[in-house]
């Protein structure tokens, strides 16, 4: 295992397998009860007014605008990229949204279409969604993407490795991915839905954090559950302790189901009082999301038209 | 300055439809009453919200008279199967008015909007639910063939939760057919005025229900009446001892739910970020006016300087202000009184030697606020360790093993509820055999449930309220 970029903190934790076990099985526990509550509870703050401007222009810059089909084309990948420079041609002053998220091989596409724009291109790779390859593989898939000109990586843990525990595999891969990303940022997908407890949420999200990703990303999209509130809430507490612990800040990235404004609100919400104000912000937090944007933009024009104007105002794609 | 801060979003106070002026009712009809009538505060702006009438002797007197009258008449003669329906239909209206109940009570108690909305109007109607529930199976729930009701109940509920109190208080002693006479706290009578109206909604017998506002003395009045068969009271441990002198050697039956100074017991095991939840909820919850508070915090050493970082950082994030606003979590002190009560007591702890950590949150320029407190190197011999505070204030006291921990928490005259903390299921176990506590909480705290039963030990009461167990206090067993 190497330990070259680990916070001298946890130099210990990282030394070997032994070392890294103990160390993620002995984080305090998550009460599955008490989790879902304090999600539930803040879910009730209610958002209004400028509070809710700020929050929804907010929410548009953090989306990582995304699509991860078979059915995937140039033209798909272009239109795409139309709308997360312009979410509301009728409204200049609506803000980009952070990256336009892709498979490997369209990368050079979304590149070229988002050219000059600051917008960053995100490409998932290591086999994803489900990470059943080599080594070899993957991280030849996370070569396509940065060669294409990928600008952000959201790779997928082995889930498989996980569960057995052999967290010192997963963490060498997390590794070796981030050293093949280069100035690339990594978004370490834990696929939540597939590590089904808070405990193994808690512990994946600070493996992530020992081995370098930049940002840890709840979900592919391919598994139910995808992201959800309270594994959410146990991701941002995770980065917050990170940060207590060693000042560096990383970010969070719940990916799939988030579909409305008003679920939008409920995360920011949890941004803002699990981890704190500093991650407001496209740095620390991203949504990974398709529709999500159409309904933001929606709810952007209502909140300054003072009534609603309906989809048919709103680019589709 | 935030990045965001939230716009306020306050509900409307017109919703409360508030009046001018409140009565006492009795048999049926809102009456004048022969007492001065008092002014009722909202502890959050100090103004005046209404004046309600309150009851002289001769009122007590005709509303026991009623209360006999319909006991002996109507309510106790009546099949539990049509008590039943009038139980339900109280619930339903308690539902039905929910958000004008949740504003009400509000402005006169000074809680979060939040907590009068999802807990106190909700809990109150699922108490009147589960024993509407029970009405026609007092056969089965244990206490013989036919059981059967005491008579007149005196009833003397607190300020903390003035809907929930009553609900507690009057769903238990109607639906085994006992009829009663309530009197709310005297700063927040307000919501118990309206339940009397919902009485009359849902077409309860006159006599039934009666509700004489007043201040201590109509409560004397109430405990001494001969007329009664028994009184439950919940409130403080120095009134509750007074009545028990006062009803000893009458045949009154008598329950009482006192005071509390509850451990909250973090192991170095716990679930961390909940405990802290747990805590926060514990002794933060309606600005902690609560007899079951979380109010004494024993962590294991070992973990203590990590948990009560996270603690200040949680604490740091409560909102404190208009309680009508629905992103405020601590709302107003009810009383002048209380808040200087607030005041000396955790001055007491500062001059004691515990180290005092108060969260940097602004105060409103009027009403009664205390910003969410945290005194740490607190010992069991200093008051804040053995007074009940009834605020937002937390004593922290620590301990190094298991034994330690019972001693220090069960080292209280107290012994209403305690919480544990740790993911050890035996450990939960072993402690909850051990705790002197009418209610013991694991992994969790303030969880209500009509279905379960709550009470003290010691000189936090007897009896208990809720569930199977609570019925025993309204029926001869």
């Amino acid at each position: 295992m190497a330990t070259a970029s680990s916070p001298a903190a946890f130099a210990d934790a990282t030394r070997d397998e032994t070392s890294l076990s103990r160390f993620l099985q002995g984080l305090p526990g998550v009460d599955q009860v008490g989790v879902e509550a304090r999600a539930a509870s803040l879910g009730t703050r209610s958002i209004k007014k400028t509070a809710k401007l700020w929050a929804i222009d907010t929410a548009i810059s953090m989306v990582d605008l995304t699509t991860l089909e078979g059915a995937d084309t140039r033209g798909k990948v272009r239109s795409l990229a139309a709308k997360a420079r312009r979410p509301d041609p009728d409204r200049p002053d609506t803000p980009p949204v952070a990256a336009v998220c892709v498979y490997p091989d369209m990368a050079a596409t979304a590149v070229e279409a988002l050219a000059g724009t600051g917008i960053g291109v995100a490409s998932v790779a290591t086999a994803f969604p489900s990470g059943r390859s080599s080594r070899e593989v993957k991280l030849a898939d996370v070569a396509l993407a940065v060669d294409a000109g990928a600008t952000e990586v959201d790779m997928v843990i082995d889930r498989g490795a996980f569960l057995e525990g052999r967290y010192g595999d997963v963490f060498d891969e997390i590794r070796a991915v981030k050293q093949a990303c280069g100035d690339a940022h990594l978004k370490v997908i834990l696929e939540t839905g597939e590590l089904a407890t808070y405990d193994n949420v808690r512990r994946a999200s600070w493996l992530g954090l020992l081995a370098g990703g930049d940002f840890i990303k709840t979900s592919t999209g391919k598994v139910s559950p995808a992201a959800t509130l309270p594994v959410t809430h146990v991701m941002l507490q995770a980065v917050r302790d990170w940060y207590d612990a060693t000042g560096e800040l990383r970010g969070v990235k719940p990916a799939g189901g988030i579909r409305s404004t008003k679920d939008a609100l409920r995360y920011l919400v949890a941004v803002h009082e699990v981890a704190g104000e500093e991650w407001l912000t496209p740095e620390l937090f991203r949504f990974g999301a398709s529709s999500l944007l159409s309904d933001l933009v929606l709810q952007r024009r209502t909140q300054h038209d003072g009534h609603y104007s309906g989809p048919d105002y709103v680019a589709v794609d | 300055m935030s990045v965001w801060e939230y716009a306020p979003a306050p509900e409307s106070r017109d919703l409360a439809n508030l009046q001018p002026n409140y009565r006492p009712f009795i048999d049926g009809e809102f009456v004048d009453g022969g007492g001065d009538p008092l002014k009722s505060v909202n502890p959050a702006t100090e103004e005046i919200l209404a004046e309600v009438g309150t009851a002289a002797e001769p009122d007590v007197d005709t509303a026991v008279r009623a209360a006999r009258r319909a006991f002996e008449q109507v309510w106790g003669p009546m099949p539990g199967a049509e008590r039943a329906k009038y139980l339900f239909r109280i619930a339903r209206l308690l539902q039905e008015r929910a958000r004008e109940l949740a504003v009400l009570e509000t402005l006169d108690n000074g809680k979060p909007i939040k907590e009068s909305r999802d807990s106190d109007v909700p809990t109150a109607a699922a108490h009147f639910f589960y024993h509407a529930g029970w009405a026609d199976k007092l056969d089965y729930a244990g206490y013989g063939p036919d059981p059967q009701p005491l008579g007149v109940a005196g009833q003397i509920i607190p300020w903390n939760f003035p809907l929930l109190m009553l609900a507690w208080k009057i769903a238990p002693a109607l639906a085994t057919g006992n009829t009663v006479v309530l009197k709310p706290a005297e700063t927040t009578p307000l919501s118990a005025l309206v339940f009397a109206e919902i009485c009359q909604q849902a077409g309860l017998p006159a006599g039934v229900v009666n509700i004489v506002p007043g201040a201590g003395d109509v409560g004397s009045l109430l405990v001494r009446h001969p007329g009664i068969d028994k009184i439950a009271f919940t409130g403080s441990t120095a009134v509750g001892k007074e009545i028990q002198h006062a009803v000893a050697g009458t045949p009154k039956r008598l329950t009482l739910e006192l005071g509390g100074k509850a451990a909250n017991v973090v192991f170095d095991d716990a679930p961390l970020d909940q405990a802290v939840e747990g805590i926060v909820n514990g002794i933060f919850f309606n600005q902690g006016h609560v007899c079951c508070a979380g109010s004494r915090l024993l962590v294991q050493e070992s973990v203590a300087e990590e948990l009560l970082g996270k603690l200040r950082a949680r604490v740091s994030t409560l909102r404190l202000g208009d309680p009508l606003d629905k992103n405020t979590d601590i709302g107003a002190i009810n009383s002048a009184e209380q808040l200087a009560r607030i005041r000396e007591l955790t001055a007491s702890g500062e001059d004691e030697g515990a180290q005092r950590w108060t969260s940097p949150c602004e105060l409103p320029e009027r009403g009664f606020f205390f910003a969410p407190t945290v005194l740490s190197g607190v010992e069991q011999s200093m008051r804040v360790a053995r007074e009940e505070i009834f605020g937002p204030v937390l004593s922290v006291l620590t301990f190094r093993t298991p034994d330690e921990a019972v001693a220090k928490a069960n080292n209280t005259p107290y012994g209403l509820s305690a919480g544990l903390w740790t993911e050890k299921g035996s450990r939960i176990l072993w402690l909850a055999d051990r705790m002197r506590a009418g209610v013991v909480w694991a992994n969790t705290f303030n969880r209500f449930d009509p279905a379960a039963p709550f009470g003290g030990y010691q000189e936090s009461g007897f009896g208990r309220e809720g569930g199977r167990t609570g019925l025993e206090a309204y029926l001869h067993v």
